[in-house]
């Protein structure tokens, strides 16, 4: 069965954020900007990384932090460019 | 919310009168006497009878909150200093790194390691395994502070580390064994320490270590000494404002020198209470941190704010923010449109002040109760003597409006002593009798400063320097990369953003996901601020006829700005 978008962003969050050694849980809820997984400068390769995965370009005026928030927060905006 | 008198004179009143006596004669300093910044900010702040005031409100992202009075600052800095000297034989002068997110013991290990004598060397705890390595190697040090999320980090590259002896993890939970060298230090569970011999530190004695990039080579070592505290604790009071009943807001990262001046030693010494969100940003839950703790005065950055513009202001009604009764800003120039903006929104303007690492403290400012021009970055710090120099005879340029090299007058306190094992690099700084600051502004006819540019490759980004030579030898690392420079560019948030321009080896070729990737690699090596925002894939960069890159020519094409003198350029673009 092909892997949904949810868990794909949620792998790839935790692959490429989390140290080595971070063992810290991170759910679809987790908030990965507030919460200091992702800040505001790595927001930018998260959303190349949805940007080239699914064919889209997301303008910098949806990009907000807010959108970027959670992994559910992201499915939302992702909803909004067609990717589900 | 009380209507305050500045403490400063009208500004040429304060310029003709001021001395940095006075601030010795408020600490109750006299030259020659012993100054240690741990003590003034913990002992001293009690025996003046504010022992049950608040110090440090702490709140987490998830909404936990911590609070320390003065008298907690005293003992745990006690009882951090006697576990640093008399259980792990930490001796005045080592180095001692403080690898944290914000959290408590960042702070009050701050005036811990200050304590008992040895140097405290404050690193952003986002950098990655490479840029705590040059750092950690560059100033042998002996101990690191760190929590178990940042562990990893420090193992990876303890076996490069001969000198780092102990690691002390805050936040040990038992859960895992800790390994060799490692040892488990929980402030909020340790015995409180009532007495303790403080190391009598003098003016000179050094007391902070803080990394900053530069153009070439490894960033580098900023000493300061404990005589620092004399600008820092007046600077606070003068131009922040901040006074006894005062709730203080540093937004910065005491991983960054506005951190630990303003965001320690100037509220602290001033026995003031201030809050510290240790979270991700957010404009609603920035907007409601002021609100819930009723934060009088906040000292942010114009990335921050720029941010917060973006969300608007109607989210800014949304919370009861009267409490505000003065802002800063520090990092980059903050814009005209951010000040102007910043009335609307909170009925008051932002004052922005510039000073770097190497000043120690705020030397060009906007002061409370004197005209603000939006844009403009204020005028020098009685006290201060600031001026811009010619680019080439480093005399002062006496025409108003005349762009040149922001020029101090060495002398002030808290200017840092020395470049750790770096003295020719010091020097250099030095021309015709001034400290050049790298900047460039010029000078209006009422004496206001106007910033124009750095005066060198270094990347601003989010009030953060970053040196082009040590993202250029990260990208080389990837197998990918045949050439690289990397630039600032314009960002209407960050001000300059990193962008890398880039030749690829035979056999790769220009995609996104090797993009992505090579953005990536970066980021881990350094630091996401140091990650390249964007990359150009190029067929060859322009270089010198010596074969030096000519990053000038590329920050010139991406800003718009005339290419200037290419006669050495080898090839064509």
């Amino acid at each position: 069965m092909a892997e949904s978008v949810k868990d794909i962003v949620l792998e790839y969050v935790k692959n490429e954020y989390l140290e080595e050694g971070d063992d810290r849980e991170i759910t679809y809820d987790t908030p990965i900007i507030s919460g200091g997984i992702v800040d505001s400068f790595s927001m930018v390769s998260l959303k190349v990384f949805l940007e080239t995965k699914y064919n889209i370009s997301i303008p910098d005026a949806k990009a907000s932090p807010e959108a970027f928030d959670s992994v559910n927060n992201i499915i939302t905006l992702l909803k909004e460019f067609g990717v589900q | 919310m009380p209507n305050h008198t500045p403490f400063m004179k009208p500004y040429e009143e304060e310029v003709k009168s001021f001395s940095w006596e006075i601030s010795k004669k408020e600490l109750g300093y006299k030259d020659g006497d012993i100054i240690n910044i741990g003590e003034y900010c913990s002992d001293r702040i009690c025996r003046m009878g504010k022992s049950e005031k608040l110090a440090l409100i702490w709140e987490g992202f998830t909404g936990e909150e911590k609070r320390y009075t003065f008298n907690d600052l005293r003992q745990l800095t006690n009882s951090i200093a006697k576990f640093l000297r008399d259980d792990l034989g930490i001796k005045p002068g080592d180095r001692v790194c403080l690898f944290m997110d914000k959290v408590p013991e960042l702070y009050i290990g701050f005036l811990g390691v200050l304590k008992m004598g040895a140097i405290v060397q404050p690193l952003f705890s986002a950098f990655g395994p490479e840029s705590l390595l040059t750092r950690l190697q560059d100033a042998t040090t002996t101990a690191i502070f760190t929590q178990k999320k940042h562990l990893p980090k420090v193992r990876n590259i303890l076996k490069d580390l001969p000198a780092l002896k102990h690691i002390i993890v805050v936040d040990d939970d038992g859960a895992k064994p800790l390994k060799e060298h490692e040892v488990a230090f929980n402030m909020d569970k340790v015995e409180r320490v009532d007495s303790f011999d403080v190391y009598p530190s003098t003016a000179e004695t050094p007391s902070v270590l803080h990394y900053t990039s530069g153009t070439t080579g490894k960033p580098k070592g900023a000493q300061h000494v404990h005589y620092s505290l004399i600008s820092q604790y007046i600077t606070a009071k003068y131009v922040l404002d901040i006074r006894d009943d005062d709730i203080y807001w540093c937004t910065a990262d005491p991983g960054w020198v506005t951190g630990t001046s303003y965001g320690i030693i100037g509220a602290w010494s001033n026995g003031t209470t201030q809050c510290v969100m240790d979270a991700g940003f957010k404009a609603e839950t920035w907007y409601k941190f002021i609100a819930k703790h009723k934060i009088t005065v906040w000292y942010s950055a114009p990335t921050a704010i720029r941010a917060l513009m973006k969300e608007g202001t109607e989210v800014v009604k949304k919370f009861d923010l009267s409490s505000l009764r003065h802002l800063a800003s520090v990092g980059e120039p903050l814009n005209a449109e951010a000040v102007i903006w910043s009335q609307e929104a909170f009925g008051m303007m932002f004052h922005d002040t510039f000073w770097q690492t190497e000043t120690g403290c705020i030397v060009v400012s906007n002061y409370p109760g004197m005209k603000i021009k939006p844009g403009s970055m204020g005028k020098p710090f009685p006290g201060i003597e600031a001026t811009v120099v010619d680019l080439k005879t480093f005399q002062p340029i006496e025409r108003k409006g005349i762009v040149g090299m922001i020029a101090l007058k060495p002398g002030w306190p808290s200017m840092i002593r020395t470049y750790w094992n770096n003295e020719v690099t010091y020097k250099s700084k030095f021309q015709n009798g001034w400290y050049l600051c790298g900047d460039r502004a010029s000078i209006d006819e009422e004496g206001y400063f106007w910033f124009v540019g750095r005066d060198d490759d270094v990347i601003n980004t989010g009030g953060h320097l970053v040196g082009p030579f040590e993202i250029e030898s990260a990208l080389l690392e990837h197998p990918a990369v045949a050439e690289s420079a990397a630039i600032g560019k314009p960002d209407p948030i960050n001000m300059e953003v990193v962008k890398a321009f880039i030749t690829l080896k035979p056999g790769y070729n220009q995609d996104k996901m090797l993009e992505l990737e090579i953005m990536n690699f970066v980021r881990k090596k350094l630091s996401a601020l140091a990650m390249p925002q964007e990359i150009e894939f190029v067929d060859s960069l322009p270089k010198t006829r010596s074969g030096k890159i000519m990053r000038r020519v590329l920050r010139a094409k991406e800003w718009g700005e005339d290419i200037g003198d290419i006669s050495t350029l080898e090839n064509d673009m």
